[in-house]
């Protein structure tokens, strides 16, 4: 067994691209669901509209890469707008309803035939939508190194994906600790007592879905570049369950819990299938136990049961407090 | 600080209460002579279910005015009217001559006039500290664009901060600051509440069930700092079913029975209405089995 190799592909996996999309994602539900108490399932639907404005305006329309950014943080903004003003006055459940109905909307209007001419239909959009991103990398040898390894184009993809990382982690350590921020977690412990206290509280909700919606639309953005392509059903609610589990992982309403979760997240995920796959290959596996097209299932099982016990001994994940998630089960 | 008289509960705010009240007819829907808060045709139906139906009511600013009446008789459902938690079916009211119909709950409470819950809404997972915190006016870092630079809203974070402390000291939470609210006890969440809304500056304090699930030990010195409330110039209306409490703290009594106004007027008075002890006993607790029959 080549361990070196396991650990190499292991490690590349837990600082690479999809680390940081899957940090993104959880950055944002942590402002939706740990800190303000939204149950947004829907956030695959604010990563497909990021990947697919971006791609669309450059693709079909010939904008520039640095506008259709711009244009989709644009887009986000709306779709919060959208699925905020019809259910942020209501019960929690109906945004939770909502958020997962218009995610799953929003793939099938993508992959529609009718849409085919700019969104691609179910093949999606390829091209070389990410160019004027990928002049700009400064590294043209990429990274080799017995531990870790990247190619120039995924080099240049996880700088600045960390860096935009740094940025939002940044960011919500900062809103979270002024007033602004306590009314946030007020909201997600009684919204009637923010409320009585003189807080506009469907504000402040909205103001939360939007900037949890606008980290999902760059993650979504990370997500289209780092491929140079998007296909509708990397959108699937599969995604938005995934970075829930990420964010519980590394425990919710904590700055740090989504990028932690991410990259032990993606470390295990990998780590398991690399072990697999050179145990069969070195014949240490028997071919009736497990074959190599089960591999990919067997690694989402066992991630499964390690969530589970990480639910049943460490409920709050790695970063937590224990003594606070007590808590919340109401005296 | 308790500036009443233990002896007689005399305060010179007492006093005052109770002369401003003296002459009023202890009628329903009687006026006031300086009301801060008048409702007129309240109604709120669920259903088939009248809940609400107020008829003309005024709180007399300055005093502190009990509603009572039975289970189910709209006291919490006119509280939430009042204080735009809840909508009517038709009516108006003011509070300080402002029109108040329509206007939500957030904004009712920023002109002054601030309700606590029946269960207690202690933001469990924040500090002790921050739930006060919470209830500061004005606070520039609440909106999220200066929230993004503390400079801006540092230093009254800290204004807001010593108030609260002071505050917390008069309530005897100041060892718990920094505890979240959860690890606080019932009757300790009940001040905790009651203090939270001292932050907002009101002028009308509106204390649902102060009394309920505190334990006896706390009574008293829950029952000093509504008193103290009045002294420091506000007005209080409060829900209660302790009528040795309403007898002992308020000034004035408002009855309410299936949604209506039944009965108003000086404690003294009230209790000893017939009417009043219908509504809260049966018309017909007096009579034998046989009789009712």
């Amino acid at each position: 067994m080549d361990f070196i190799f396991i650990f190499q592909q292991s490690i590349s996996a837990a600082v690479g691209v999809n680390a940081i999309i899957f940090a993104l994602a959880a950055i944002g539900l942590n402002m939706h669901f740990g800190y303000t108490g939204l149950l947004n399932f829907g956030q695959a639907g604010f990563l497909a509209v990021g990947a697919y404005t971006v791609a669309t305006l450059v693709v079909s329309f010939d904008v520039s890469l640095w506008l259709a950014f711009l244009a989709g943080i644009g887009t986000s903004i709306i779709l919060a707008l959208l699925l905020g003003i019809p259910t942020l006055r209501l019960r929690a459940d109906y945004l939770a309803i909502v958020t997962i109905a218009t995610s799953e909307i929003i793939r099938q209007v993508a992959r529609s035939v009718t849409m085919r001419e700019y969104l691609g239909g179910s093949d999606g959009i390829t091209g070389k939508f990410g160019a004027e991103f990928f002049d700009l990398n400064p590294f043209p040898n990429g990274l080799d190194t017995p531990l870790i390894r990247f190619t120039p184009n995924d080099l240049w993809v996880v700088l600045v994906g960390w860096t935009l990382v740094a940025l939002f982690v940044f960011l919500n350590w900062v809103i979270m600790r002024s007033p602004w921020g306590r009314v946030i977690k007020g909201i997600r412990e009684d919204e009637d007592a923010v409320r009585s206290l003189g807080k506009n509280v469907y504000l402040y909700k909205m103001q939360s879905l939007i900037l949890g919606g606008i980290a999902g639309s760059v993650a979504g953005f990370v997500y289209a570049i780092s491929r140079q392509s998007v296909q509708p059903d990397n959108y699937s609610t599969a995604l938005t369950f995934f970075a829930y589990a990420v964010l519980i992982l590394g425990g919710a309403a904590r700055v740090f819990g989504p990028v932690v979760g991410s990259v032990i997240f993606w470390f295990l995920l990998v780590f398991i299938e690399q072990f697999f796959r050179q145990g069969m290959s070195a014949n240490l596996i028997p071919d009736w136990l497990m074959n190599n097209n089960q591999v990919g299932s067997v690694r989402f099982i066992l991630v499964g049961v390690a969530l589970m016990l990480l639910m049943i001994y460490r409920p709050q994940g790695i970063f937590g407090d224990k003594k606070e998630l007590a808590l919340n089960a109401r005296a | 600080m308790l500036v009443h008289d233990e002896s007689t509960g005399s305060t010179p705010r007492r006093d005052a209460a109770l002369a401003a009240l003296a002459n009023v007819e202890p009628v329903a829907g009687v006026s006031k002579p300086d009301p801060i808060v008048i409702a007129d045709k309240v109604v709120r139906q669920f259903g088939g279910l009248t809940a609400v139906d107020v008829d003309h009511v005024e709180i007399q600013r300055g005093s502190i005015t009990a509603l009572i009446g039975p289970n189910g008789a709209g006291k919490t459902t006119f509280f939430n009217l009042l204080t735009g938690f809840d909508k009517p079916n038709s009516g108006n009211w003011t509070f300080n001559g402002t029109e108040l119909a329509n206007v939500p709950p957030h904004k009712v409470a920023r002109m002054g006039m601030v309700r606590t819950f029946q269960l207690t809404k202690a933001l469990f997972r924040l500090s002790v500290m921050e739930n006060m915190l919470l209830g500061a006016k004005h606070q520039i870092g609440e909106s999220l664009l200066r929230a993004m630079l503390p400079s801006l809203w540092r230093k009254q974070e800290e204004a807001n901060r010593l108030r609260a402390q002071e505050l917390l000291t008069r309530f005897k939470l100041d060892a718990k600051q920094d505890d979240f609210a959860a690890a606080l006890s019932g009757g300790q969440r009940k001040l905790l509440e009651m203090a939270r809304a001292l932050m907002v500056d009101p002028e009308l304090v509106m204390l649902d069930e102060p009394m309920a699930g505190v334990n006896p030990a706390l009574t008293q010195s829950l029952l000093g700092h509504i008193k103290d409330l009045r002294e420091q110039g506000m007005t209080v209306l409060f829900v209660e079913h302790d009528m040795d409490m309403v007898r002992d703290i308020s000034d004035w009594v408002i009855v309410m029975a299936e949604g209506k106004v039944v009965a108003e007027g000086q404690p003294d008075v009230v209790m000893s209405n017939p009417a009043v002890i219908d509504a809260y006993l049966g018309a017909h607790h007096d009579m034998s089995l046989e009789e009712q029959a």
